[in-house]
């Protein structure tokens, strides 16, 4: 099951969890990241060892969507 | 691959490559030299002026060596531990993070704190903070400041501060999606000698810099 989370003060929160053929579920995800998208967060996807890539639409085949907070020099 | 959104932020920065990283180590080459020759110089002439001189001479000395340890110290700074979040969620942000590194890497982390990552620009070391960059060769260390922001004032109010690990995937994330950007949008404490900031550093930290050094 793919699983869309944010990085907050609990370690971690799951927003949504859906499968590819769950429609329902699909939309609920798609609702939550754009929600989160809109209140300025990035969502990232990991591509492999080393790798990762930023994602402004929901991937419904990734297994697992990271949403971050911005980052700026300390 | 996509630039980090958050160079936005910085647009006046030219975006960072190995090049202008090289030019940029130079530059505090040069000022180090600055700062520490006229203290060497002034102690060298004082004594032979008037060898009775010599504790003015000694100052001058201390001068020269202090000023670029000030900037080591600084440097280390970056990497140094945030206060704690609550254990419960520490553990939940371990646990992701853990996810996200490699075995060695993961076993790293829990020793020192610091997550290794392989880039183009060199071997970084990542803190809750800050990361470090150990360039090709493993001689010359780059210091960076920079952390994950709250969205929004409500969001630091509702969302609290994140616990330790979860800083350091930020940072991670960011990093693995666009290294130039990660390096153009964080600010410079230091760069210099790797030895220079190793003294500096806290010493459960230093295997991870001897690490990346080795690995550089």
């Amino acid at each position: 099951m793919a699983r869309l989370i944010r990085m907050d003060q609990t370690g971690h929160t799951t927003l949504a969890e859906w499968t590819a053929g769950d429609a329902a579920a699909v939309d609920a995800a798609v609702t939550a990241f754009r929600e989160q998208l809109d209140a300025g967060y990035y969502a990232v996807v990991s591509t492999g060892e080393g790798h990762a890539e930023q994602v402004r639409e929901l991937p419904e085949d990734a297994e697992l969507v990271i949403l971050r907070r911005p980052i700026a020099g300390g | 691959m996509t630039a980090l959104p958050e160079t936005a932020a910085v647009y006046w920065r030219p975006r960072l490559d190995a090049a202008r990283l090289r030019r940029r180590g130079h530059g505090w080459t040069l000022t180090t030299l600055a700062h520490t020759i006229p203290f060497l110089a002034t102690a060298v002439l004082l004594m032979a002026l008037e060898p009775l001189s010599f504790p003015v001479a000694a100052i001058a000395v201390v001068h020269a060596w202090g000023i670029p340890a000030l900037y080591a110290n600084r440097g280390a700074g970056v990497v140094r531990p945030r206060p704690r979040a609550g254990d419960a969620s520490e553990c939940t942000a371990l646990g992701l993070l853990g996810d996200l590194l490699g075995h060695e890497a993961r076993d790293l982390h829990a020793r020192t704190g610091l997550a290794l990552e392989r880039g183009r620009l060199g071997v970084w070391l990542v803190g809750e903070a800050g990361a470090l960059l150990v360039r090709p060769g493993g001689r010359r260390v780059d210091c960076w400041c920079v952390q994950a922001k709250p969205v929004t004032s409500e969001a630091r109010r509702i969302d609290g501060e994140l616990p330790s690990a979860d800083r350091t995937a930020h940072l991670l994330l960011a990093l693995r999606e666009d290294e130039e950007g990660f390096a153009t949008v964080a600010n410079l404490a230091f760069s210099g000698a790797v030895w220079r900031l190793r003294r500096r550093l806290a010493p459960a930290m230093r295997p991870a810099l001897d690490a990346a050094r080795a690995a550089a």
